[in-house]
């Protein structure tokens, strides 16, 4: 059972928003279905714009290959280089494993924990 | 004749199982009015009619070791090839292998690769070697690829040398028709007399990549460390298209602060077969491997604590990014990678060096002989390595007729890809050929313009 | 055990292969501030390199060794007189630059090479020129885009693929920038006939197809589905991966494809050399005969009397230009795949289908009890299993690593995406009975082990040379080149 921490918001593709912080990573359950993560990139920089659902990463394992989108609409703050040093981070610890700073809004319209704890069991098979 | 070791009773046996009537009925899916049709295709040999047949085809050719001196290179180059290598690659075991996914018992292949990267990251003097492409032309592509791949789109322009091989210009062309680019400096009508700065006003922050090629297609030898660094402060990568026989002499791409470097592999230890197939190298530096293409493999331990080798970082590639991969390449040129690598490895360091001697030395006796007749002469002051472009006063088509009346085939006719080079022919000299053989060449030239 | 490298078999001042003295004249080599410092190549005798490639082939499965049922690679015998043929000296020592005149006989044989594709297929015209099943779809795809250019039509950007394509279609489609629409299977592995319909508009590029599918399915509605797909103006790109199906059974040119690459590495017997090199011819279709790639070979002069004709190199009228240097792999693909069918004719050609076709059905019906096969109809050259265990947890891959004790290479694995836990397996025409009864009931015992002793299966392979890869550590701690012994380049 994936973990799913109250204090933040989802989106359906699976990345997590919190709205203290503006900052963006990937759920527990995402890199559980990853396995073993290789390789992560960001593929945005300070400054830019970037619209909800838009690519700001790419993550790696072993037998897959991710995209990472962008939960909100706003504007990037802040990139955590160093992230793609330890992309195994992201496995051991999803939640503090953040990408992306994003200034531009408060997450309401994402899924909160119970909804997205759901999306998850329904896909489960 | 055919392969199938299944007796009709056996056959019968098996339909049973199935529960179908007859090999026919297995095919009831197949609309009927296209179903069975009829092929024209001549009657079945058996292999003894079948091994006639083909050396019959064989020996209707004149090749460049029993029928002709050859003097051509252009992108394929007439070397010896060392007895063992051929005996390797003859080992079912290499040749009817599949490729290694299953590493437990692929060891053989994996570690054969492995090898050969590190033996072209050795002789480039780069960071790593992927597990090859198909030849220098696709690989010069696949840099373009990378190129973009690593600005994701941002820069559009790449620069080419028109001194890059002409059919690898093309290739690149081909492949690039589809992706929005601006290539520029890839104009036979440029000045070829120019020093390879004079790509510098070209690159600019839109610049993705550089092109040039190491010996260029003249045969010439430049030191691209100022060109590179021209491109670097644009921010722009570099690729250089090397020979890999010239590599065992002259200052690696690597040196001269190369991002990326391929070229043709065919010079070590494959035959020319006719143009394929051959042996794209890729080699470059750590920071861009996740944006390479082409298979990869890597060191690692198994469940026992062996070291072994596996294919690896396999999520780049296209059947696990699909439409997002930088490439769709599947295959690399698994049993030519290994044949380059016997062949590196019995000839060696030293070799590999006495080999590029002979070709040096050969072609520099060649060009200053033909530079004495009368008329004739070398189009460009620059040092060269085993090619040279000679000038004459008659056009090169009549010149090679001539030639090829006293068995000798020519150098490549420049004109048919550069304007200014009309009655200009590229002549290569190898350790194939001997002293007797370039004092011949001299000789029917000589009679040709008198 | 793992073999030394050949960096750490090296030994200074050992030699190898050796070359003569120059016999010419001395020339100096250039300034020293062209030349390279040092040489890193490892110093080996002839002994130690043949030792040492002996000890490596050791470790390696093969068709030689044994039976590799892997769906969509047509794992086949690769006939042993193909090695000789290709060797001939006419054929090694050509170069691709010679004047005509003096290689009629490797002209030759590329042309009626070219003239029996399409007399196989049903097409128009073949392309020798690409050098592998991949670059045949990028051919093919390239031809696709610039026919609609030349019809002044700009809005095609749309690729429709079915969801169990091989990674490499959409590639192939993503490389020249087209939208991949994923079109959905129907409960009888065929392709849902609605939702292509939905999707056939004047957008469409055209559809890229394997029929079979990698299912190993013959599409019930195949001509339907050529049907909606040429009348929303879109082309027929068919992937000839499964050819071993269809030779002598139905040509891909009368079902209405458009273009079509082969592979010669699969259905031609060309091995496969442990990765490479393959050879991906492509044929087309009237429609798309000027747009292939250059050079194609064509006859410059007919036959007149005793003479034979002339062969030389042509470009068509429209061309998307050249994929590649030179003229295709014509000795390691052309030349074989030529003996290959010179020695079947077309009835033997047949056979090799018809064939491929029992095993595999033969195959599925010996282990429909033991495995779930979810498309329950007569399959072509391959099928696809659930490599699960009901009320266990062994998968797929486990079941692959128990089959490496039993001396068989895994079936394909996690391939196609539609089935769970997916085991592709093609057993090809060249495997006998005996051969084929030991597989199935090799697996239908480690069906029984799963059930009895899980964890002996679920940590296979034991008796192999070698056991199952960290590959997490190999992505993580890349180390892609050998380590060098300290002082190594030092002369």
């Amino acid at each position: 059972m994936s973990n799913t921490p109250t204090t933040l918001k989802y989106a359906k593709s699976d990345e997590w928003f919190d709205p203290a912080t503006g900052k963006v990573g990937i759920s527990d359950y995402a890199q559980e279905q990853l396995s073993d993560i290789v390789f992560m990139e960001i593929t945005v920089s300070e400054g830019d714009e970037v619209q909800a659902g838009s690519q700001i990463a790419s993550v790696e394992s072993v037998k897959a290959a991710s995209e990472v989108l962008s939960p909100i609409s706003g504007k990037v703050v802040a990139v955590n280089e160093d992230l793609t040093n330890s992309p195994e981070a992201i496995n051991s610890d999803p939640y503090g494993s953040w990408f992306v700073q994003i200034e531009g809004g408060d997450g309401s319209e994402l899924m909160d924990a119970p909804a997205y704890e759901k999306h998850c069991e329904e896909r489960a098979h | 004749m055919t392969y199938i070791p299944i007796s009709p009773k056996e056959r019968d046996a098996m339909l049973a199982t199935i529960g179908v009537e007859s090999l026919d009925a297995l095919f009831q899916a197949v609309p009927a009015k296209y179903r069975f049709p009829q092929m024209n295709l001549p009657p079945a040999l058996t292999e003894m009619e079948a091994a006639s047949l083909l050396a019959e085809i064989a020996s209707s050719n004149e090749n460049t070791r029993g029928d002709l001196i050859s003097f051509l290179g252009a992108g394929m180059y007439n070397h010896y090839i060392p007895s063992v290598v051929d005996h390797i690659l003859r080992r079912g075991e290499f040749y009817t292998a599949y490729t290694p996914y299953q590493p437990e018992i692929s060891q053989g292949t994996l570690q054969a690769i492995f090898e050969y990267q590190s033996l072209m990251t050795a002789l480039t003097g780069m960071e790593l070697s992927n597990a090859s492409h198909y030849d220098g032309a696709t690989a010069a592509a696949e840099a373009v690829n990378l190129a973009f791949a690593n600005f994701r789109g941002k820069r559009r322009k790449v620069v080419i040398s028109p001194t890059v091989h002409p059919q690898y210009r093309e290739t690149i062309r081909t492949y690039t028709q589809g992706m929005e680019l601006t290539l520029a400096g890839d104009d036979a009508a440029a000045d070829l007399q120019a020093a390879p700065e004079a790509l510098t006003p070209l690159i600019d922050v839109e610049t993705a990549l550089v092109i040039v090629q190491y010996p260029d297609f003249f045969g010439r030898i430049f030191d691209y460390t100022r060109l590179i660094e021209a491109a670097h402060a644009q921010g722009a990568l570099v690729c250089v298209v090397a020979n890999p026989t010239a590599l065992a002499l002259f200052k690696t791409p690597g040196a001269m602060g190369a991002d990326i470097v391929v070229g043709e592999g065919q010079p070590l230890g494959l035959p020319m077969w006719f143009g394929g197939p051959s042996l794209g190298f890729f080699t470059t530096r750590k920071q861009y491997v996740h944006k390479m293409a082409g298979r990869l493999v890597g060191e690692t331990v198994d469940s026992r604590g062996q070291r072994s080798y596996v294919l690896t970082l396999t999520a780049r590639e296209q059947h696990i990014k699909r439409e997002k991969a930088t490439s769709n390449i599947c295959t690399n040129q698994g049993l030519l990678a290994l044949a380059s690598a016997v062949y590196l490895s019995v000839v060696g360091k030293n070799g590999l060096k006495q080999v590029a001697n002979l070709c040096y030395q050969k072609a520099h006796y060649a060009a200053e002989e033909l530079s004495k007749i009368p008329g004739v002469g070398l189009c460009f002051p620059q040092p060269f390595f085993h090619e040279f472009a000679v000038c004459f006063p008659k056009p090169v088509a009549e010149i090679n007729e001539h030639l090829l009346e006293h068995g000798i085939i020519g150098g490549y006719d420049l004109g048919q890809d550069y304007p200014a080079l009309k009655d200009h022919a590229l002549i290569a000299v190898t350790e194939m050929n001997t002293r007797d053989e370039i004092d011949m060449l001299v000789e029917v030239v000589k009679e040709v313009l008198s | 055990m793992t073999e030394a490298t050949l960096f750490e078999l090296s030994s200074p001042g050992r030699a190898g292969v050796t070359f003569p003295e120059p016999d010419v004249p001395h020339f100096d080599l250039p300034d020293e501030s062209l030349l390279r410092d040092d040489l890193p190549l490892p110093e080996l005798a002839e002994v130690d390199v043949v030792r040492h490639y002996t000890a490596l082939s050791r470790y390696n499965y093969s068709v030689d060794t044994g039976f590799y049922p892997l769906g969509s690679c047509t794992m086949k015998y690769n006939p042993k007189i193909n090695e000789d043929t290709c060797r001939l000296p006419g054929f090694l020592f050509t170069h691709p630059l010679q004047p005509i005149e003096t290689v009629q006989g490797n002209l030759l044989l590329m042309y009626q090479l070219q003239e029996w594709l399409k007399e196989i297929s049903g097409f128009a015209a073949v392309t020798l020129q690409p050098a592998a099943g991949a670059h045949g779809e990028f051919t093919g795809v390239l031809m696709m885009r610039a026919y609609h250019k030349a019809r002044g039509d700009h809005k095609r950007v749309k690729m429709l693929i079915p969801d169990a394509a091989h990674g490499t279609n959409p590639a192939s489609a993503g490389m020249l920038g087209m939208t991949v629409k994923v079109i959905p299977s129907d409960s009888r592995g065929n392709v849902d006939l609605d939702a292509l319909k939905a999707e056939c508009d004047d957008t469409v590029v055209g559809m890229m197809l394997t029929n079979p599918n990698t299912l190993g399915l013959f599409d019930e509605n195949i001509e339907e589905v050529i049907r909606l797909v040429r009348d929303c103006g879109g082309l027929m790109y068919g992937d000839g991966a499964n050819l071993n199906a269809l030779l002598g059974i139905v040509r891909p040119g009368d079902l209405g494809f458009d273009v079509m690459h082969f592979n010669l590495h699969k259905t031609f017997a060309v091995p496969h050399g442990g990765g490479g090199p393959g050879s991906g011819p492509v044929g087309v279709s009237e429609r798309l005969a000027d747009f292939l790639p250059a050079p194609l070979v064509g006859i410059l002069e007919e036959a007149e009397g005793e003479t034979p004709p002339l062969y030389g190199f042509v470009t068509p009228k429209q061309t998307i230009g050249r994929m590649k240097a030179f003229h295709g792999h014509f000795g390691g693909g052309l030349v074989r795949a030529y003996t290959y069918i010179a020695m079947h004719g077309a009835d033997g050609l047949k056979d090799v289908s018809q064939y491929a076709v029992l095993n595999a059905n033969y195959l599925a019906a010996r282990l429909r009890e033991t495995y779930k096969i979810p498309f329950d109809r007569i399959c072509m050259h391959e099928f696809v299993m659930e490599g699960r265990v009901e009320g266990t947890d062994v998968r797929a891959l486990d079941i692959s690593k128990r089959l490496m004790d039993y001396n068989f290479h895994p079936p394909t694995n996690y391939f196609p995406l539609i089935v769970r836990e997916a085991l592709m397996i093609e057993p090809t025409e060249t495997e006998n009975k005996d051969t084929l009864d030991r597989f199935a009931d090799t697996l239908i015992k480690i069906a029984e082990e799963s059930k009895t002793n899980p964890e002996l299966v679920k940590t296979a392979p034991h008796t192999t040379p070698f056991g199952r890869m960290d590959e997490v550590k190999a992505a993580r701690e890349l180390v892609l080149c050998c380590w060098l012994p300290e002082n190594y380049s030092n002369e």
